[in-house]
C-alpha cells in the first residue's frame, strides 16, 4: 500500500485501527455473503456428545476423552479397504507440516494447519465454509509451526495459536468470539497443541522447552476466555516437588513444555498431560529428578491441582520429552483388571500403569525399541537405573538409543477394544551422541547446550515400524518394518478390524489388518502423511480423513538421514491437503 | 464512535490485510533494521564497544552483534530480527559477491534461519558450516550463506560492512528481506 504516514489523517485512521485491532487481535475470516445450510443447522457440542459421541462423529482430536483413536463405525473393513477411494481432496495453501486430525461434527469438518490457519468444510464434498487465518508477528517465535488440531464446545471452535494466544470461533462463521494471551511469545512460549475442553473450561499448555520456558497448563472460560486456574509442570520453591530442583533459581527456566493435548477420565476430572523434558537439556547442569519433566501428570481440572504423576526418567539428559499423554486403557495382569494408563514414551519403554482419583501406580515397562539408557527398572517404582555411560553432560558426549527423536515421538498411538491392542509408530534402530556445553539463558533465545549426532545402528536393515501389542498379556504381536524409512504417523483404529496411518517417506497412506498387520491397501498422496487421521459418517456412509503435508521434525530427520547416507533419503515434496477415502 | 467510524472505513477500504505488515513493522530507532554507517557490538557487550576486525577469530563460530546508532549509541535489540551473525576469513576463499560484502574479511548474515525463524546458533567446524538446530538448515558463509543442506528455502540475508576509523560499519541494508514462514 502507497502511504504516506507523514499525512496526518493517515497516522489519526492507521492510529485508531492499530488501537481497535491490537485490543481484538487480528484475524480476519473470509467474508461471505450468507452462512451456508450445513453451518445454518450446526450442532451444538454439549458435555455428553464430547463424553460419548456418536458414532459417526469425530468431536475432538482422539475422538474420545481416554485417548484410543478408534472409530466404531464398521462399513469399512478388512474385506472391502482394498475398494477404498478418494472421495474428494482440497488443498491447504500452506506448507510444513500438517498434523491435525479433521474433527467432524453432524457432517461439518474443521481443520487446523500451519500458517495458523482453521478451514471449515463440508464433510462430504469438501466444500470450504469458512477459512480463519490468524496473522503473526513477523518475529514470532515458534519453532515447531503447527497446529495438532481444533477442539468444540457449543457452537465454538477453539484454537491454539502459534504465538501462544486461545482463541475462540464461531463454528459458524468463522469469526473470532474471543482471543485470549496465555503467555508472552517474545520469552519463547508458542502453543502447537488442540486445545482440550473438558469440565466446562477450555485448557491448553504451551511449548518452548529448547528456549528456557516453564512449562504450564492453564483453564479458561469457555464462554468469555478468562483465564481460571495456571499451574506449572516445574514446581516454584516450598511447593510439592520443588526439592528436586535444589540448585537456585534453575526452575524458572525448567522447560517441562506441554505439546500434546491430555487424555482425561470423567469420572475422577483429571487429566493426563504428558510433559517436555528439561531445560537446559544437559541434566548435570540442573542437578535433581527435576519433577514434573519427562513425566505424566494429573491435574483435577476443578482446582488446577496437580493430583498425581509418574515421571519416565529422572533428570533427563537425551532431549526424550514426554510428548503424547498416556491413553485410558483398563487391562488385566495375572488375573486382574487394571484401571490403567498405557504410554508409549519417547525414551523407548512401553509402560503401563495404574491410574486412581489420584496417585499413578507403575504396573510394569519393557524396551519396545533399541534401548541402552536403563539398566533395569525399579519393580516397584519403575524408576530406571541410568547407566552412566550412555548417560550425556557437560563436556561429556554420550552415544544413546534412541536418539534424541525417541522410539516414538509425538505422534499418537491407537487402541482397538476389539483386537485388546494398541498400535504404535514406532522408529527403532536410531541412535545418536549427545555433549553439552554451558549456556546462559537469554529471553526468547535458544536454551539447550547441547550438540547431537544421529545415526542408524550399524546392521540395521529398517527403521520405522508399525507395532501392535496386546494390552492383557503384554506381549507384542505383530510388527511391520519400513524398511527405507522411519515413520512418523499417528494410528487410527476402527471397529471394522482396520489400522489406518501413513508416516514415511514415500507419501503413502496405508490400511492394516488390525490382527495380522498385513497391507491390505496403500495410496500415494501429494507430500508425506503427518496428520492424525479420523474417521467420520455422513448420510450413512463411512469416510476416512487425513491431512498430507510434510514438514517440522519428520523433515528434520529425513535431512539428517540423508547427511548420513546421501541420496538415499531425499526430500519429500511438501504442500498441505485434506484426503478424504471412502469404499466405492 | 469516531474511532469506530474510522475502523470500519479503513477496513472496507482493504486495509485490513496489510495491517499484519504493519503491525509488525517496529518503528522504534531500537527495532529498526539496522542502517547505513552503524557500528556493531555484541550481543552481550554493556560496555557497548565497537568491534573491529580483528575482533572476529578467523575461520571460528559466528560471534552475535547488534547493530548500533553510532551517533546517540541506541542498540537495535528491539526486534529479534536484528540479531546478526560475524565471521571472519581469510578473503581469498570468500566467493566474489561474498567478498564485495566483506569489510576486512568479516562477512555478516542475518542469525534469523529463512525456514521458521530459529537462531541459526550451531557452527560446523569441520565443515566450516552455520548450522540451525531446529531443522538443520546448513549455510556456507563463505558464499553468500546460500543453503548446503536442509529445508531453509533461501540464503540468509547478508549485511554489507565497511571499516571506519578502524571500526566495523553496516555499509548497506540487508540484501534482502530478513524473514521466514511463519507456518
Amino acid at each position: 500500500m502507497n502511504m504516506n504516514m507523514r499525512n496526518p489523517h493517515w497516522r489519526s485512521t492507521v492510529a485508531a485501527v492499530l488501537t481497535a485491532l491490537s485490543a481484538t487481535a487480528i484475524g480476519v475470516a473470509q467474508q461471505r455473503p450468507a452462512v451456508p445450510a450445513s453451518l445454518q443447522n450446526y450442532k451444538p457440542v454439549t458435555a455428553e456428545r464430547l463424553r460419548k459421541p456418536e458414532d459417526g462423529d469425530w468431536l475432538m482430536v482422539r475422538r474420545t476423552y481416554d485417548g484410543w483413536g478408534y472409530s466404531p463405525l464398521t462399513e469399512i473393513t478388512a474385506g472391502n479397504v482394498a475398494r477404498l477411494q478418494p472421495a474428494w481432496v482440497v488443498s491447504t495453501g500452506v506448507n510444513n507440516g500438517h498434523e491435525a486430525a479433521p474433527i467432524v461434527n453432524n457432517g461439518v469438518m474443521f481443520v487446523a494447519t500451519p500458517g495458523n490457519q482453521v478451514l471449515a468444510l463440508d464433510a462430504k464434498s469438501g466444500r470450504i465454509l469458512w477459512r480463519y487465518r490468524r496473522e503473526l508477528p513477523e518475529d514470532v517465535l515458534n519453532l515447531h509451526p503447527t497446529s495438532r488440531g481444533v477442539a468444540l464446545s457449543g457452537e465454538k471452535v477453539f484454537f491454539a495459536s502459534g504465538d501462544a494466544v486461545l482463541v475462540a470461533l464461531d463454528a459458524r462463521t468463522g469469526r473470532e468470539v474471543w482471543t485470549t494471551k496465555v503467555e508472552e511469545n517474545r520469552n519463547g512460549y508458542y502453543m502447537s497443541l488442540a486445545p482440550l475442553v473438558a469440565d466446562g473450561k477450555v485448557v491448553v499448555g504451551t511449548s518452548g522447552g529448547e528456549l528456557g520456558v516453564r512449562g504450564f497448563v492453564a483453564a479458561f472460560d469457555l464462554e468469555t476466555g478468562k483465564p481460571l486456574w495456571k499451574v506449572f509442570s516445574v514446581p516454584a520453591p516450598g511447593e510439592p516437588g520443588s526439592e528436586t530442583w535444589p540448585k537456585g533459581d534453575q526452575w524458572k527456566t525448567g522447560g517441562g513444555s506441554i505439546w500434546v493435548s491430555a487424555n482425561y477420565d470423567p469420572d475422577t476430572n483429571l487429566a493426563y498431560w504428558g510433559t517436555g523434558n528439561g531445560g537446559p537439556w544437559m541434566g548435570d547442569q540442573r542437578p535433581g529428578d527435576n519433577l514434573y519433566t519427562s513425566s505424566t501428570i494429573a491435574i483435577d481440572l476443578a482446582s488446577g491441582a496437580i493430583k498425581g504423576h509418574f515421571q519416565y526418567h529422572p533428570n533427563d539428559s537425551w532431549d526424550w520429552d514426554e510428548v503424547s499423554p498416556p491413553i485410558l486403557v483398563d487391562y488385566t495382569r495375572n488375573g486382574r483388571t487394571i484401571k490403567g494408563l498405557i504410554d508409549v514414551a519417547r525414551d523407548g519403554y512401553l509402560w503401563f500403569l495404574e491410574r486412581t482419583n489420584g496417585r499413578i501406580n507403575f504396573v510394569q515397562g519393557m524396551p519396545f525399541v533399541k534401548q541402552n539408557v536403563f539398566k533395569s527398572l525399579d519393580p516397584k517404582t519403575g524408576r530406571p537405573e541410568i547407566d552412566p555411560e550412555h548417560k550425556p553432560g557437560t563436556g561429556k558426549k554420550a552415544d544413546h538409543c534412541p536418539s534424541l527423536w525417541g522410539g516414538k515421538n509425538w505422534p499418537p498411538i491407537a487402541f482397538s477394544p476389539r483386537t485388546r491392542m494398541i498400535y504404535i509408530p514406532a522408529n527403532e534402530n536410531l541412535c545418536g551422541t549427545s555433549i553439552g556445553a554451558p549456556v546462559s539463558y537469554t529471553a526468547g533465545s535458544r536454551f539447550t547446550g547441547a550438540t547431537t549426532t544421529f545415526y542408524v545402528a550399524p546392521g540395521a536393515d529398517h527403521i520405522g515400524e508399525v507395532q501392535a501389542w496386546n494390552v492383557d498379556t503384554g506381549k507384542r504381536v505383530w510388527t511391520h518394518p519400513f524398511a527405507t524409512s522411519p515413520t512418523w504417523g499417528p494410528m487410527l483404529a476402527t471397529a471394522g478390524g482396520v489400522v489406518f496411518s501413513g508416516g514415511t517417506n514415500d507419501r503413502q497412506f496405508r490400511a492394516f489388518d488390525a490382527s495380522s498387520g498385513k497391507v491390505l491397501w496403500e495410496f500415494p498422496t501429494n507430500s508425506g502423511i503427518i496428520g492424525q487421521p479420523s474417521s467420520f459418517m455422513v448420510d450413512g456412509k463411512q469416510y476416512i480423513a487425513v491431512q498430507s503435508g510434510w514438514g517440522i521434525d519428520s523433515r528434520g530427520m529425513q535431512t539428517r538421514l540423508n547427511e548420513g547416507s546421501p541420496g538415499n533419503f531425499p526430500e519429500v515434496p511438501e504442500g498441505g491437503a485434506i484426503w478424504v477415502f471412502a469404499v466405492k | 464512535m469516531g474511532r469506530r467510524l474510522i475502523l470500519k472505513g479503513g477496513l472496507h477500504a482493504g486495509l485490513a490485510l496489510s495491517l499484519p505488515a504493519a503491525l509488525g513493522a517496529q518503528e522504534s530507532p531500537a527495532s529498526l533494521r539496522p542502517k547505513v554507517g552503524d557500528l556493531l557490538v555484541r550481543v552481550d557487550d554493556k560496555a557497548l564497544t565497537p568491534l573491529r576486525a580483528d575482533d572476529i577469530p578467523i575461520a571460528s563460530a559466528q560471534v552475535l552483534a547488534w547493530a548500533m546508532d553510532p551517533v546517540d549509541r541506541t542498540v537495535r535489540s528491539g526486534s529479534r530480527l536484528n540479531r546478526l551473525m560475524l565471521l571472519r576469513f581469510d578473503e581469498t576463499g570468500l566467493s566474489a559477491s561474498t567478498k564485495s560484502r566483506a569489510a576486512a574479511g568479516v562477512v555478516a548474515y542475518t542469525a534469523i534461519c529463512t525456514h521458521t525463524g530459529c537462531d541459526v546458533s550451531d557452527w560446523l567446524p569441520d565443515e566450516g558450516m552455520l548450522y540451525c538446530p531446529c531443522h538443520f538448515s546448513k549455510y556456507d558463509p563463505k558464499d553468500g550463506a546460500m543453503v548446503v543442506d536442509g529445508p531453509a528455502p533461501r540464503p540468509l540475508p547478508a549485511l554489507p560492512l565497511a571499516v571506519a576509523d578502524g571500526k566495523l560499519v553496516v555499509a548497506a541494508p540487508f540484501t534482502t528481506r530478513v524473514s521466514f514462514d511463519p507456518a
